[in-house]
């Protein structure tokens, strides 16, 4: 009887102890408290997240949350979410950290933190190749998609000279979706994306007008987690030196990183 | 947990709310006259007609009424185009509110027409109206005063469901309060004043449609 209690007590200080630093609201250690990390992904904008035939979850991101959670040593729940809404899941703690193509922007460093970059990116408009379009300038009178909220659809409404329709879209399928459909011809989206419909519509391939942005990818968490950043910074220059991120820009870029990257 | 209201941020924008609103606002009204219109003919057409006729709309009304309105938007818009069909997003939008409108009120619309005694149409018949004089006098008269709050109900609803057209990109006022959303990430504040002016507009629909109500039956049944 003793020894039970003897280990029933050893249990609970161990449960105690592992619980203390949960009180002092620290977002690392309430991860590997919890042993599981909630990480925010795509799954409408292949090849950084999309969806399998087997109704699995497979891109750049989600082999980004598989690296970082093994890196932690935890499990990864993925979290599927929109252009629209991923900073306000994480803002609701609806995530833990957001690796979902993000791009970097004074806005959004207002409300949230950034890690050092994962992977490179680069917006620009597209379009068919009928279409003259060879600087922002040539757009007046024309009319692109873009989704709302995403980096080069911000970037888009300031470049864009006036006289240019934007049609914006509440996702990244839809956009697609109404390119394709030949609502409109010009979109704005990035360098991944005009390559996934190229290749799916080889009819109707966008090609590159101008480019907006070079905007390299960065996991995104919430301000003030001066321990979650040091670590994700750390696990992100380990998987670069030691050529995890060269083999999945290889694998679903189909390109080298970058020279500088 | 206290959170304080950052409206400020969405003062910038506050022409962004009202140009959203106005389309919105447009958008109902032209596709509630045209899916009431719609729906007129399609009961008239369907307790009067041929029977061919009959069935066609019973058709178009089972098609729609049992299918979700984003999914015919999206069809439309998205669609059509693929059989050479290529719609703006406002007239996309206006025909299938139109669409939609037109299947629910041709039932509402039907149910009234039938409550019509067959009496009242034969006794038009026989003081040698024509079948058109008898259908506009007789029958829809009364019909509408009967199925009239049923029809403001419906008006309402497909008001209240124009926000979907949000979807693909009718800049009404849901695409406005996403918009301003994404541009401050005030949520919370955004949609909570969309909310509010969807209220104050559904409110202010209902007044008008008593209202307009009050004067059209005006005389005792």
């Amino acid at each position: 009887m003793a020894r039970y209690v003897r280990i029933l007590s050893a249990l609970f200080a161990a449960a105690v102890l592992a619980s203390v630093p949960r009180a002092r609201a620290d977002e690392l250690a309430s991860i590997m408290a919890a042993k599981v990390i909630k990480v925010a992904v795509p799954q409408d904008f292949a090849p950084f997240g999309s969806v399998g035939l087997d109704m699995k979850p497979q891109g750049y991101d989600i082999d980004m949350a598989e690296l970082i959670a093994k890196a932690l040593g935890v499990k990864a729940e993925l979290i599927p979410v929109t252009t629209a809404n991923r900073i306000a899941y994480l803002q609701t703690h609806k995530a833990d950290i957001v690796i979902s193509s993000l791009g970097k922007t004074p806005e959004r460093e207002k409300v949230i933190d950034f890690s050092v970059p994962y992977a490179p990116f680069y917006s620009g408009v597209f379009g068919i190749k009928d279409i003259k379009v060879d600087k922002p300038a040539d757009l007046a009178g024309k009319t692109v998609g873009a989704t709302r909220g995403a980096i080069e659809e911000q970037a888009l409404t300031d470049l864009a000279p006036p006289g240019t329709t934007i049609k914006r879209f509440e996702d990244n399928n839809a956009t697609i979706a109404a390119f394709v459909s030949g609502q409109v011809d010009l979109v704005a989206t990035g360098n991944t994306a005009a390559a996934v419909i190229a290749e799916r519509n080889p009819q109707r391939a966008p090609a590159l007008k101008f480019v907006i942005k070079d905007s390299p990818c960065y996991v995104g968490f919430n301000k003030d987690e001066p321990a979650l950043k040091a670590k994700l910074d750390d696990i992100i220059a380990k998987a670069k030196a030691e050529g995890e991120l060269e083999k999945l820009s290889q694998k679903w870029l189909k390109a080298p990183l970058p020279p500088g990257f | 947990m206290i959170y304080h209201l950052q409206l400020g941020d969405l003062l910038p924008y506050w022409r962004v709310l009202l140009d959203g609103l106005i389309f919105t606002v447009v958008l109902t009204v032209v596709s509630t006259i045209a899916g009431v219109a719609v729906g007129t003919a399609g009961a008239s057409a369907r307790t009067f007609g041929p029977v061919w006729v009959g069935r066609c709309v019973v058709v178009y009304v089972e098609l729609i009424r049992n299918t979700p309105f984003i999914v015919q938007l999206f069809f439309i818009f998205f669609g059509l185009p693929a059989l050479g069909l290529k719609l703006s997003e406002t007239v996309a939008a206006f025909l299938a509110m139109t669409i939609n409108l037109g299947a629910y009120s041709t039932e509402i619309i039907r149910a009234g027409i039938e409550a019509v005694p067959k009496g009242h149409v034969e006794a038009g018949m026989s003081l040698a109206m024509s079948k058109w004089e008898v259908l506009r006098h007789v029958v829809l008269k009364q019909a509408f005063r009967k199925i009239y709050p049923a029809l403001s109900s419906q008006i309402i609803i497909v008001m209240l469901g124009s926000a979907v057209v949000s979807q693909i990109s009718a800049e009404d006022l849901t695409y406005a309060a996403n918009f301003i959303q994404s541009r401050t990430f005030r949520a919370f504040e955004v949609y909570l004043v969309a909310a509010v002016i969807y209220l104050l507009l559904a409110i202010a629909m209902r007044a008008l449609l008593r209202g307009l109500g009050r004067v059209l039956f005006r005389s005792a049944a």
